[in-house]
């Protein structure tokens, strides 16, 4: 039994008329110890797919109309408040994109590592462990740190901090939902290192929420690529980078500029991220497919497994591969 | 001739106000940086947050008071300008802002937005002209002429960028800014951004001072690159060759710390060790000395100065060859 | 700190001065002669002469100034004309009464808001959450005086509840403080409301829920503390100017304190007992002023290490 199983969640906002389904027939599984990658512009549904995890999204403005999320085997959606509550940074922990967002200002930042201890392993709520929890993120001097507030730390340390904090339940499944994107590449690199370490040396999974395929590769086993709500391609990291099926996919790839190439030009996708609200009707991608079909705006493609372990939204998939496609560049 | 030369330029920001408003410190946000930007020519400037790129690309144009150092345009020194002076020279330099949508007036129309930047310097004697300027501007930046008379919020982040690009271009500038232009852009927007700023540098010849944190972005656009540390340029070069072979520690870690998408890259990753240090007490001796990996004993006391080690590479590095 | 309070204590100093001129030079632009307030429309032109002599009513405008400041700086405020009781004792025995009714008022009314605005931001577009909206906008646009005399007339006279007027003891302040409170619930309710909505949508609620946090430790340890920041400002404000609302309730229900007095002293033209009674409430705005800042210390950490 995986240790995460999504199964066609549906979640909307809004109500009537003016319902947006932001996602929409989301599956995804991740093993015990495995790392899952989830990229996507932004508003492709990445972060409510993950917050959905333990029913975090506040409802309302949502609604989570469809589909089931087991964890170990329970469905989330039907746990009563009190069962959510020991799954939320307890089973699954999580780790938000705007670390000194997401600290309490007024705390110092000992007491609120000391609140998750207190919820989750009680026996273990005191300065020692949280030293030590402090010491594992690679923060120096732990024992000085401990009566900061968090607007003393620099964002690096800020995220370090949150990254602690979410380990002291010992979680199974650590959801990072962007965690590098406010930091500077320097301190990127500290932290993608850090995350790296962290979950060999814990053997946790790891959800990680990314706009940038470049932390991908280091990382994740697996990776899916969201567009619009919905995936669009599903695989091991190393298949899907190298050996892209999706047009999206091949076209975001291939707009990323690449330090190692030479390129007189960028190849740009055309058009714009659609909102939520006005998906292209047809395959949602269609308006901006360099490789669309006529039959492409009306018929909306399934998300088929093509071989052992690769799902595409795209039936045309086999006859747009190129033989070498890859430009793994990229 | 150079169109844009910076010498010793300074920007020095108080900090800390007195009881009577005397002023005890400063934020070095620049501290004497020096280069040249050719004509038609794209100049990089890259670095992490804080580092002071951004004043540096304000004070180049003046839009921040220098508090030293020349700013020679077109071989005039515009540093000491102000008033009607500098005015009647600001068509020849313009900026492009990170939040599109920051710097656009939302009660405005797009053509009310671009005609004013035309009717600041003049350059639309009729309301026909004017008309058609705008029009031919919209199509230059891949924009719709019909929607011209749409507000701000009705477009998204790229094409408002799209907008911020035509406002600039619209007084034919020699030189523009951009500040972190595609930083808040979709990787699939991002590029389309930045294909249409080098086409537009094309055909007009326009020179940019380009800032971003994306060193990978940096190096496509630009010929040139300068790496910013606490305020000071520690190494300058054409950008191949600083991306191929950098020579100060801190461009060898930030290059290797630039995710890249192959995950069978062979790259090793050079961890720095802490964060960026505050400009007020910058360290002594070579700035980057705390989380340098190589540093020596003689970094703490002296500052390295800024050496050639090959035809246009600079580097402030003790050890750098 | 010692710096930023320096600094703090140097303007409220400013301001008091600039206080104490501005209401010297009003009042005594007044027209009206006050010597013949003080002896009445009878009086005899030698003892009006003499009261001129005595309070230098014929020395210029600067030089009266001049004493009038020389006196403040020694805490002497002067005398009715009226009643000839020392400024400075008169509202010194009036004090307790109205700082009493104003207390009770304040904790009322923050003891009622507070809960609302909570709950409301909880529950937003509920119909608990919209009713609460109608009998805030009701409650603030009551007109004071209108308001004490109602709930006097209904719950003293016709259903005796309460007593009417006067003052002895704790009974007699209920009432009148009530009135004041239900004069303010409503705005307080809705800016509590109104803060507490945005902080429930910040990325650190977000991080509490996340980590397990029950949901009344959410709202009130980690929202409510946040959200009372920009609160606690205002409610210094209000305390210092709460002495408006004081006026008309203390009127009308006839308490002995500083707004009863303040009242009478301007029918009167007792021009020492007007400007004490400005000068007084300046106090008050410069010291809630002060309040804040060393209560903002406490409240937002983030202020310490910005100064
Ligand atoms: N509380 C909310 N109320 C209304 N709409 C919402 C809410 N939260 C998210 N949405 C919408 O749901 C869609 C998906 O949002 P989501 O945050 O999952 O995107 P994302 O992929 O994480 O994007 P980003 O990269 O910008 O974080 C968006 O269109 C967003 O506007
Ligand atoms: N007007 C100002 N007054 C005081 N300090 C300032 C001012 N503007 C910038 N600074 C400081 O100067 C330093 C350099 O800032 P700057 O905005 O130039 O950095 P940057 O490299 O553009 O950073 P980022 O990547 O975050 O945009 C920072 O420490 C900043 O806090
Ligand atoms: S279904 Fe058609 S439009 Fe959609 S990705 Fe495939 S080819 Fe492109
Ligand atoms: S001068 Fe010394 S500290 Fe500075 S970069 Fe070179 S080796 Fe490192
Ligand atoms: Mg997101
Ligand atoms: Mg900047």
């Amino acid at each position: 039994m995986p240790l995460l199983e999504i199964k066609n969640l549906q979640v909307e906002f809004g109500s009537g008329a003016h319902a947006a389904r932001a996602v929409d027939g989301v599956s995804l599984s991740l093993e015990a110890g495995k790392t899952l990658c989830l990229v996507g512009e932004s508003g492709s549904g990445k972060s409510v797919t993950a917050l959905s995890i333990a029913k975090l999204v506040p409802s309302p403005p949502a609604r989570y109309v469809g589909g089931e999320i087991l964890i170990e085997g329970r469905d989330v959606l039907k746990m009563s408040s009190r069962e959510l509550r020991d799954i939320r940074g307890g089973l699954v922990s999580y780790v938000f994109q705007e670390p000194g967002a997401s600290l309490n200002p007024v705390f110092r930042i000992g007491a609120q590592i000391k609140e998750s201890l207190k919820y989750h392993r009680p026996a273990a709520a005191n300065d020692t462990e949280v030293i030590r929890l402090l010491k594992l993120v690679g923060i120096p001097a732990p024992e000085s740190r401990l009566r900061n507030y968090p607007h003393e730390l620099s964002g690096g340390m800020q995220q370090r901090v949150m990254i602690a904090m979410a380990l002291a339940s010992q979680p199974k499944l650590l959801v990072a939902d962007e965690p590098t994107t406010a930091l500077d590449v320097t301190i990127q690199a500290q932290i993608i290192e850090l995350l790296g370490d962290l979950r060999k040396q814990l053997g946790m999974a790891v959800l990680l929420i990314t706009h940038n395929l470049g932390i991908v590769g280091d990382l994740a086993d697996d990776v899916a690529v969201m567009y619009a709500g919905q995936i669009v391609e599903h695989g091991p990291v190393r298949e899907v980078l190298q050996r892209p099926l999706h047009p999206y996919t091949q076209a975001l790839i291939q707009s990323v500029p690449d330090l190692e190439a030479e390129v007189e030009r960028l190849t740009a996708i055309p058009g714009t991220v659609p909102l939520l609200g006005s998906f292209p009707g047809g395959c949602r991608f269609h308006p901006r497919c360099p490789k669309a079909q006529a039959s492409c705006s009306t018929q909306a493609p399934e998300l088929a497994s093509v071989k052992a372990g690769r799902r595409v939204r795209c039936p045309l998939w086999d006859s747009l591969l190129e033989p070498q496609t890859v430009s793994h560049r990229a | 001739m150079n169109l844009l030369e910076i010498q010793d330029l300074k920007v020095h920001f108080p900090v800390a106000q007195r009881l009577f408003g005397r002023t005890k410190e400063f934020v070095r946000a620049v501290d004497g940086v020096s280069f040249t930007i050719a004509p038609g020519e794209t100049v990089g400037l890259v670095g992490e947050s804080g580092c002071g790129k951004t004043t540096l690309g304000r004070a180049a144009i003046k839009l921040v008071e220098p508090t030293s150092g020349r700013i020679m345009f077109e071989g005039e020194d515009i540093a000491a300008l102000s008033g009607k002076e500098l005015r009647a020279r600001r068509r020849r330099f313009q900026m492009i802002f990170q939040d599109p949508f920051g710097s656009l007036d939302p009660r405005r129309t797009v053509s009310e937005i671009i005609g004013e930047a035309l009717d600041i310097h003049g350059l639309a004697p009729d309301a026909s002209a004017r008309r058609q300027r705008i029009d031919a501007l919209l199509k230059d930046v891949g924009l719709d002429p019909s929607h011209a008379s749409r507000l701000p919020h009705e477009f998204s982040g790229g094409q408002r960028q799209r907008i911020g690009i035509a406002r600039a271009v619209a007084v034919e500038p020699k030189l523009i800014v951009c500040d972190e232009p595609v930083s808040a852009l979709d990787v699939s927007v991002q590029a389309q951004i930045i294909n249409l700023l080098q086409d537009l540098q094309r055909e007009h010849g326009i020179a940019y001072l380009f800032v971003a944190h994306d060193l990978a972005v940096v190096k496509h656009i630009s010929r040139r690159i300068l790496v910013m540390y606490l305020g000071r340029i520690v190494e300058s070069g054409e950008a191949k060759e600083v991306c191929r072979a950098p020579k100060h520690p801190y461009t060898q870690a930030l290059l290797s710390a630039v995710p890249v998408v192959d995950p069978d890259s062979k790259r090793q990753r050079i961890l720095l060790a802490g964060d960026v240090p505050s400009p007020i007490h910058p360290p002594g001796g070579c700035p980057f000395h705390p989380r340098c990996p190589v540093a020596e004993a003689r970094c703490k006391t002296e500052v390295p100065p800024l050496r050639e080690l090959g035809s246009g590479h600079w580097a402030a590095c003790h050890l750098a060859t | 700190m010692l710096l930023r309070l320096g600094n703090r204590l140097f303007w409220s100093a400013v301001t008091l001065l600039g206080t104490a001129v501005l209401t010297f030079l009003l009042v005594n632009a007044v027209p009206g002669d006050v010597a013949r307030v003080i002896a009445g429309p009878k009086a005899s032109p030698e003892v009006i002469k003499a009261i001129h002599t005595k309070f230098h009513l014929d020395e210029p405008i600067w030089k009266r100034l001049g004493y009038h400041l020389n006196n403040l700086a020694h805490g002497d405020l002067g005398q009715s004309y009226v009643t000839e009781q020392p400024v400075a004792e008169a509202i010194l025995t009036r004090l307790p009464t109205t700082a009493a009714l104003s207390t009770l008022a304040i904790i009322l009314w923050m003891f009622l808001a507070v809960p609302l605005g909570v709950l409301t931001a909880k529950y937003s577009g509920s119909w608990f959450d919209r009713f609460v909206l109608v009998m805030a906008t009701l409650s603030l646009s009551l007109p004071a005086f209108w308001l004490a005399r109602m709930l006097q007339y209904w719950l003293s006279y016709k259903m005796g509840w309460f007593p009417v007027a006067g003052f002895r003891g704790f009974s007699h302040l209920l009432l009148p403080a009530g009135t004041l409170a239900l004069l303010f619930v409503g705005y307080y309710a809705r800016l509590i409301h109104s803060n507490m909505t945005e902080v429930l949508n910040s990325p650190y609620v977000r991080a509490a829920r996340a980590k397990g946090a029950p949901e009344t430790v959410v709202l009130f340890r980690h929202g409510l503390r946040n959200a009372m920041i920009p609160v606690v400002t205002i409610l210094a404000m209000d305390v210092a100017g709460l002495l408006g609302g004081v006026m008309f309730t203390e009127n009308v229900f006839a308490l002995p304190g500083i707004g009863t007095l303040a009242v009478q002293s301007v029918f009167n033209l007792d021009v020492p007992v007007i400007m004490g009674t400005v000068m007084f409430s300046a106090v008050l705005v410069v010291a809630a002023n002060l309040m804040v800042d060393v209560l903002y210390q406490w409240i937002d950490p983030r202020i310490k290490s910005a100064a």
